[in-house]
């Protein structure tokens, strides 16, 4: 958009002026100003067909013709002087036919069909006037197909918008869902019964403005939207960080929706973020505190309190932070150990990826780039990252830089060791070892900015190839540089900060945006601790001998023997986790922990946004407490506070941003726990909530007075505000006659733009140059493999990578078993075909894994997924020997 | 003073009068079919469970006395896994019976319902449903709803065409 000021257009709308922004389709703009107009097909992220003839508006030709004509408001532009008829009789009567011709065919289902309370088309019927079949023929049926875990499919009920295979095939790029057969017969599905390959399939539930495509694990414990209790979060899935709305009802977490932010994820989330939550209501989650050395393990909190308090008033104690916990959570341990006793959950290697992201971000001299910025890019370039399976999302933005092809400019380079989803859509996708992308990086740079330094022996391809981008991306006026720590090469990421320096201008930065590990690594690394290697060190040189581990599995991130050591060293070993894992195993004292469904707390995404998720419900089990709230407590046996004295997370940001700077402006995300809408707090339940008076009449018939939340301008029952709450705030989206997600247009300011007073969350990276720009020189050597011995990648999977998510059965069986990729050559020297098994002996692990065969991947190079059950506990970077199985 | 006398008179003559008071509980009170009382659950007309877990007789409940769970059998129906009415909250208004697609929900001419402990009148699936129609016999929502439950196929039910062949190109 230009910054000049767009003149606006005035439009009469049944015969009142209205002043709009011209270049809009008429439909959005009677949205965004208010009337509700019915539609089926168009939607804000994919535009118009004009498919339904559901929003039909009369169009005059000027201010004296009274007769004027239908048209679909989809598809006719704003223009000024123009005049249009919303209540006109016959456009009235019009899109009353239009449902009625639908609903000739809707099944009598709304009583058994899971969009039934949050369904657009019901919504649209109401709104036309629609109520009485009077049809007397036969519906239509259809048979239906199994989709996979995540969707179920329920043809019957389908209006024929061809919204899903436009989301499904245009805006996602799938390539299994599509409409089979003709005329009234027309079929939404797959070829044949099969899971939906897409990463993105769990949109078609909120894109289906019927029933057709349902979330199928929430299904398995269906609650209608009304009856769930629930609060604006933020996905823990990734480093994207995107909105979410997660619900509950009887203390189970029941449902992931996405939360529109405009700047973050959208209208959409992955597969992974909306169907990941299960773990929450695992029954794998620690359940009490446990002292081990205890004749009988479980115990209650005084107990732990009595146990603790000499630990912790004696022992020297270090603490090991989460990458995946909250930074209130990390913050107070940092406060109960001591700065000097911190240290970051992480091996060394991600440590310092994760500081070298750090310091080009905090230069000033490029662009942290948000999702909605990459959708507008018109050169992407990608080193060494496979976003699909390490930031879905980002995927998905990058897809709609491309997409715009025909009409914009939009192209796409990658460069990773094997095929990514996305190399079908790049101009050139060059499958290199890690090294010699980072050589491909520098060369680029180089070929941008001379200054930047040259790889030597560049082979002539890389040279040409260099060339080639480094032409395309001078041209382009919005070029986005991606890049991340899944290969873990640290060349790769300054070789991706100098092509951005190259690019950026005083003016203009270049878009720069890295994938990290995990939903807050990029909070934990802006805390600047040393590693867990630097921990061990303390251990092992006695300076310490009791250590906490909060909310960290350390087997998922070094090798087994190492941690082993560590923990044998130790003389308490005091966890805090929500779900047993190795770690917790180990544990002397283990401490049961909320999780994001129950806790609140800020995370910061890859992009430098900080963000806040607040607790959904009040868990049943007492022992679910908030990470920061046990640390904190634990200060008591320390320093001798009064733990009436606790602060609430407000006041832990405060304190945060008053020792830490670098977080300045994390504290002020949300409205702090004072905020009132006028006079009243914000509701997390609709004002439709049953079974108030029932839900726990079988306990006790006297209700329990409802659970108090201190903390947060919201409250846990129905009774407050009804209206519109801040951005950050918004617990559902609902308007009065739009109940479906498609009342996200009323919470907009424009339909389609931000939400109204701004999108919540705040960038924290500097906007000015703070640092000199310097070009980075880390360049490699020449890749040449050495007979033998064989580099291993760590390739990321977007089902079975991510730790938490696997507890869902859907996601456990997507995720893919063990295998170990290598290129046709090598597997003809090692004698072996696809299938067959390996001897892999990865530092002192041995594995047997079938092999895959990709041809794509350089000579030398074995990929190995990322740290799904079974593999990990692999210190990276990892070399590894490969001989052909005995049978 | 005449209309004292009046008044004298009548009441005297109201003794001579059919009693409306009748002596319950030895004698029973006769009450409409359409009285509402005491809240069922009813079977269809194959003896399977007519409430399929729709939540909007929950919804509609002003006192909010209702709470269930829906879930599901092997074969995709749907039936409450708990269904729980506070009858100390219950207002017998009948909004549920009215919010009922399935007419599974309904009140019945039954108010002998009091309790010594009030949390005796917090009534579970056990204590509502009932072996009959109650008072709308011979209606299967399965058979017109559009989806297959294993009670019937596709295409099988009321009003229904088989099942779109998906292949076929015939107009």
């Amino acid at each position: 958009m230009s910054l000049e000021v767009k003149k606006m257009a005035i439009i009469y709308i049944d015969h009142k002026a209205y002043e709009v922004t011209p270049g809009k389709n008429v439909l959005e703009t009677c949205l965004t100003l208010g009337f509700n107009l019915p539609y089926f097909c168009w939607h804000p992220a994919m535009g118009s067909v004009g498919a339904c003839r559901q929003c039909a508006i009369k169009l005059f030709k000027d201010e004296d013709d009274t007769r004027g004509r239908l048209v679909m408001s989809c598809m006719e532009m704003v223009k000024d002087n123009m005049y249009l008829s919303i209540d006109d009789p016959t456009a009235k009567a019009f899109r009353a036919q239009v449902i009625e011709w639908l609903m000739t065919n809707h099944p009598h289902d709304c009583a058994v069909c899971d969009e039934g309370g949050a369904c657009h088309l019901q919504d649209m019927t109401v709104m036309t006037g629609h109520t009485y079949r009077r049809f007397n023929y036969p519906k239509r049926s259809y048979k239906n197909q199994y989709l996979g875990p995540f969707i179920n499919h329920e043809m019957n009920r389908c209006i024929q918008c061809y919204r899903c295979v436009r989301f499904y095939k245009d805006y996602a790029g799938g390539k299994d869902l599509d409409v089979f057969a003709a005329h009234n017969h027309v079929y939404f599905g797959r070829a044949e019964d099969g899971i939906l390959e897409n990463e993105f399939s769990g949109n078609l539930a909120e894109i289906c403005p019927t029933g057709v495509f349902t979330d199928r694990t929430l299904k398995a414990h269906y609650t209608r939207k009304w009856d769930m209790t629930t609060a604006p979060s933020i996905c823990q899935h990734c480093s994207l960080g995107c909105n979410i709305i997660a619900g509950e009802r009887y203390g189970e977490l029941r449902q992931i929706t996405s939360r529109f932010n405009g700047e973050v994820n959208g209208y959409f989330l992955c597969d992974r973020g909306r169907f990941g939550y299960e773990f929450v209501n695992s029954t794998n989650r620690v359940q009490q505190p446990l002292i081990r050395s205890k004749s009988s393990d479980a115990t209650d909190k005084q107990s732990l309190y009595h146990y603790l308090k000499n630990i912790l008033a004696t022992d020297k104690i270090i603490g090991i932070a989460s990458p995946r916990a909250s930074l209130e959570a990390n913050f107070a341990l940092r406060k109960l150990v001591g700065k000097e006793n911190f240290y970051q959950g992480i091996p060394e290697m991600e440590a310092l990826l994760m500081r070298c992201i750090l310091y080009i971000l905090n230069t000033g001299h490029v662009h942290s780039s948000s999702l909605k910025e990459m959708e507008s890019a018109d050169v992407v370039l990608i080193l060494g990252e496979d976003p699909t399976n390490a930031a879905p999302l980002m995927a998905l933005a990058i897809r709609q830089a491309v997409r715009r092809e025909p009409i914009q400019k939009g192209e796409m380079y990658i460069a990773h060791p094997t095929q990514t989803k996305l190399d079908e859509l790049a101009s050139n996708a060059a499958h290199l070892s890690p090294d010699e992308i980072a050589r491909l990086g520098y060369a680029i740079a180089n070929a941008l900015n001379k200054n930047a330094p040259l790889p030597e022996n560049l082979n002539a391809n890389t040279l040409k190839l260099a060339k080639r981008i480094a032409r395309i991306l001078k041209k382009a006026t919005k070029p986005l540089i991606i890049s991340g720590t899944s290969l873990g090469s640290e060349s790769i990421i300054k070789a991706a900060a100098n092509v951005a320096f190259a690019l950026s201008t005083d003016d203009k930065k270049a878009s720069l945006s890295f994938i990290v590990p995990e939903c807050n690594s990029m909070g934990l690394a802006m805390m600047k601790a040393p590693s867990l290697m630097h921990a061990k060190e303390t251990i092992e040189n006695g300076k310490a001998n009791t250590i906490i581990v909060l909310e960290n599995d350390l087997y998922r991130r070094s090798a087994k023997k190492e941690i082993d050591t560590l923990f044998n060293l130790c003389k308490e070993v005091i966890v805090l986790d929500h779900l047993h894992n190795e770690t917790t195993g180990k544990a002397s004292v283990l401490i049961p922990v909320a999780t994001f469904a129950e806790a609140e707390g800020t995370m910061v995404n890859n992009e430098g946004r900080a963000q806040r998720f607040f607790q959904v419900f009040s868990p049943k089990n007492e022992n679910f407490r908030e990470s920061w709230r046990w640390l904190d407590e634990f200060r008591q046996f320390k320093d001798g506070i009064n733990p009436e004295e606790l602060k609430v997370p407000d006041d832990l940001m405060t304190e945060m941003v008053a020792s830490m700077p670098q977080f300045k402006g994390a504290e002020a995300v949300t409205p702090d726990a004072d905020f009132r809408m006028f006079g009243q707090k914000i509701p997390r339940e609709p004002h439709r909530y049953s079974g108030r008076t029932a839900m726990l009449a079988n306990i006790n018939v006297s209700e329990p007075k409802p659970h108090e939340d201190s903390i947060s301008a919201l409250s846990f029952t129905m009774e407050g505000y009804k209206g519109m709450p801040p951005a950050p705030l918004i617990p559902f989206f609902w308007a009065p006659g739009w109940n479906s997600v498609q009342s996200i247009n009323k919470y907009q300011e424009e339909v389609g733009g931000s939400l109204r007073g701004g999108d919540p969350g705040k960038r924290l990276f500097p906007k000015m140059p703070v640092l000199e720009k310097i070009f980075m020189n880390h360049i490699p050597p020449v890749f040449s493999p050495l007979p033998g011995e064989w580099q291993i990648l760590s390739l990321p999977q977007i089902f079975g990578t991510e730790e938490l998510s696997i507890y869902t059965p859907g996601v456990a069986e997507r995720a893919p078993k063990p295998y170990i990729a290598i290129n046709k050559k090598d597997a003809k020297s090692l004698n072996i075909i696809e299938n067959e098994s390996l001897q892999v002996q990865i530092q002192d692990q041995n594995y047997t894994l079938p092999v895959r065969i990709k041809k794509e991947l350089p000579d030398g190079l074995a990929g190995i997924p990322y740290n799904i059950p079974g593999m990990c506990g692999i210190g990276w970077p990892a070399k590894g020997t490969l001989k052909k199985g005995k049978t | 003073m005449i209309s004292l006398l009046r008044t004298i008179g009548l009441t005297f003559l109201h003794m001579f009068r059919k009693r409306e008071t009748i002596q319950y509980p030895e004698e029973k009170v006769s009450l409409h079919p359409r009285w509402r009382g005491r809240i069922v659950l009813t079977r269809d007309p194959d003896m399977g469970e007519r409430c399929v877990g729709c939540y909007l007789c929950a919804a509609a409940c002003p006192v909010d006395c209702i709470s269930l769970q829906a879930t599901e059998d092997e074969n995709g129906r749907r039936y409450p896994e708990f269904f729980r009415i506070n009858f100390s909250r219950c207002i017998f208004c009948g909004y549920c019976e009215e919010a009922c697609p399935t007419y599974a929900i309904q009140l019945i001419p039954d108010f002998e319902m009091a309790e010594y402990n009030r949390q005796d009148l917090v009534y579970e699936k056990e204590d509502l449903l009932i072996d009959s129609q109650g008072k709308y016999p011979g209606y299967n929502y399965y058979k017109v709803a559009g989806l297959d439950s294993g009670v019937k196929g596709k295409g099988e039910g009321h009003n229904e065409d088989p099942p779109i062949d998906v292949h076929s190109l015939l107009p």
